[in-house]
């Protein structure tokens, strides 16, 4: 077998499967360890495209506290993590600013908009 | 103290975080008029604010919000309730008649005499001095939630390069801040030979940095003069001893301790509360009511709840308790005790009056090991009131069994609840 071997724990209950599987070519070829059927589905969106909500602060000006909590309004590729946090750290904004506003748009190019998740004056 | 303020409530509820708030806005829909929140920080959340990450709210909302927006949403809804908030206000102490002694910057001393209470005061985090780690005191140790303050609201870093002692989850959330903001993350030590926190956590906070989790480790010794310059680090063994010959130091000049949280129960202990030593809370009932009549208490003061989707639940109960009380609705207890029998660690609450059930009923429970095909079973006597199977178990994730009110009344007669675990089948596994 030429494939790369790996395992992982899937997240989806506490049973907190140890999945061992061989991805090649971009695909899982071999799984064991799931104890269920949503094994092979973690699996695959894990090795093949995983994604994330990513979650920081910016500086916010005239605010009674000095930073504003953000968010990726969508998930982002998990490979694209640190380019979206130094992104994310180079802005700074200006209260009054409300939750679901937006902050920075198509943050690294991803095409997801960063958003307020507070209220905050 | 003859000059100080005197307010009256029908409800006072102590702490505005999500349990305080929660019960609150249930106190008020539920028929009390006037329901008051004392909060000792500015702002109403509680923690939630500085708990940037999301998952919050799963239950309770259906989707995953992070902290900030989780505790706007009932911001709003405790501001459109009219509730009354008093904020930068510590409440020192309560009598047993419900009057509070509280004082704030405008106000000076107040007095509320209110007609019921409920406790919301969360918890608190251990520190270095309850573990007594040994060394010099210099700057750069943190709680794991001080540090969580300092970046994600104040807006500072602790340090460059950091030790985390304990894998609680907020200590897993921050393993994985501190690495976003830059700062290196040498390593997450655990005493006990499993991870305290969610295994999602474990997986996205460590895992996703590739960041090394050292079961059965701990901090023999920290170094250091004016500033942390190291810690020593040992293996343990079973009886979490360190293990002569295993030490190593660790060069780093900051060490966040995430070794466990304690319900915050000063207020509660004071006025003579019944407290239940194992969870380090108020021994509570079915409507969330203490030991004293027309003291209630609800979230993390109770006990520490993995989700905050379930102090939310127990807020709501105990502020429609609070509303029932003042308002007669509530029927005389005649508690049964709630059992934690074997292979369960702890369960809330400790008693139910089965004539006054609300519903749902809820009981929260911890398995005491981990295991996998497990049954958990309710009796009373030889009769059985409720009865789950569990494809598995993990003792930080907190198990909700919801038990019908038809079941309970009929169990009525047969003394306390026992709340028991056993394989079915499966074996324990003891190594997760």
């Amino acid at each position: 077998m030429s494939g790369l071997n790996t395992s992982l724990t899937c997240i989806l209950c506490p049973m907190s499967c140890v999945l061992e599987l061989t991805v090649e070519d971009g695909r899982v070829i071999q799984l064991s360890g799931n104890n269920c059927k949503l094994g092979p589905t973690y699996a695959e969106k894990e090795m093949i495209n995983p994604t994330r909500t990513l979650t920081t602060t910016v500086e916010i000006e005239g605010a009674r506290i000095a930073r504003l909590p953000v968010k990726t309004q969508g998930e982002i590729p998990k490979s694209m993590i640190l380019e979206c946090i130094r992104d994310i750290g180079r802005i700074k904004v200006k209260a009054p600013i409300r939750r679901g506003e937006v902050v920075l748009e198509n943050v690294a190019g991803t095409g997801i908009n960063v958003i307020a998740t507070r209220d905050l004056s | 103290m003859g000059d100080s303020e005197i307010k009256a409530a029908d409800v006072a509820v102590i702490g505005g975080g999500p349990g305080g708030m929660a019960a609150a806005v249930a106190a008020k829909r539920a028929g009390a008029e006037r329901v008051l929140i004392l909060e000792r920080d500015f702002d109403l959340g509680g923690i939630l604010p500085q708990c940037i990450h999301d998952g919050f709210g799963t239950f309770v909302m259906k989707e995953r919000l992070t902290g900030p927006e989780y505790a706007d949403h009932y911001k709003s809804l405790v501001a459109d309730s009219g509730v009354e908030c008093l904020l930068n206000t510590m409440v020192l102490e309560i009598d047993e008649d419900r009057t509070i002694l509280a004082v704030n910057p405008a106000q000076g001393v107040l007095r509320i005499k209110s007609r019921a209470v409920v406790l919301a005061m969360g918890c608190r985090e251990r520190t270095r001095f309850q573990l007594l780690i040994p060394g010099t005191r210099p700057a750069g140790v943190f709680t794991a939630g001080a540090v969580q303050r300092l970046v994600n609201i104040e807006g500072y870093l602790p340090g460059k390069r950091a030790v985390i002692l304990g894998s609680g989850d907020i200590g897993l959330i921050m393993a994985r801040r501190l690495k976003l903001e830059g700062v290196e993350v040498e390593g997450v030590y655990e005493i006990l030979p499993r991870p305290s926190g969610l295994t999602r956590n474990v997986v996205q906070c460590l895992h996703d940095y590739d960041i090394p989790l050292y079961l059965e480790h701990t901090i023999t010794m920290i170094h250091g003069k004016k500033r942390v310059e190291g810690v020593t680090v040992s293996r343990v063994d079973a009886r979490r001893k360190p293990i002569p010959g295993s030490q190593r130091f660790v060069s780093c000049d900051t060490v966040v301790l995430s070794v466990g949280l304690i319900p915050e129960n000063e207020l509660s202990e004071k006025i003579g509360i019944m407290m239940d030593p194992v969870t380090g809370g108020p021994l509570v009932d079915e409507w969330m009511e203490t030991s004293i009549p027309g003291i209630f208490a609800c979230g993390n003061v109770v006990n520490v709840y993995d989700l905050v989707d379930y102090v939310t639940y127990t807020g709501e109960i105990a502020g429609q308790g609070a509303a029932r009380f003042i308002k007669g609705e509530l029927p005389e207890r005649n508690p049964v005790r709630v059992m934690a029998g074997p292979g369960i660690r702890l369960v809330v609450p400790q008693q139910v009056t089965p004539a006054r059930a609300v519903e749902p009923f809820s009981l929260y429970l911890r398995a005491e090991e981990a295991g996998t095909n497990v049954r958990i079973t309710v009796k009373c006597g030889d009769r059985i009131i409720a009865r789950r199977r569990e494809r598995a178990v993990k003792p930080p994730e907190m198990i909700r069994l919801i038990i019908s009110p038809e079941k309970l009344k009929e169990a009525a007669t047969g003394g306390a609840l026992l709340v028991e675990l056993a394989d079915e089948g499966g074996t324990r596994d003891e190594r997760t």
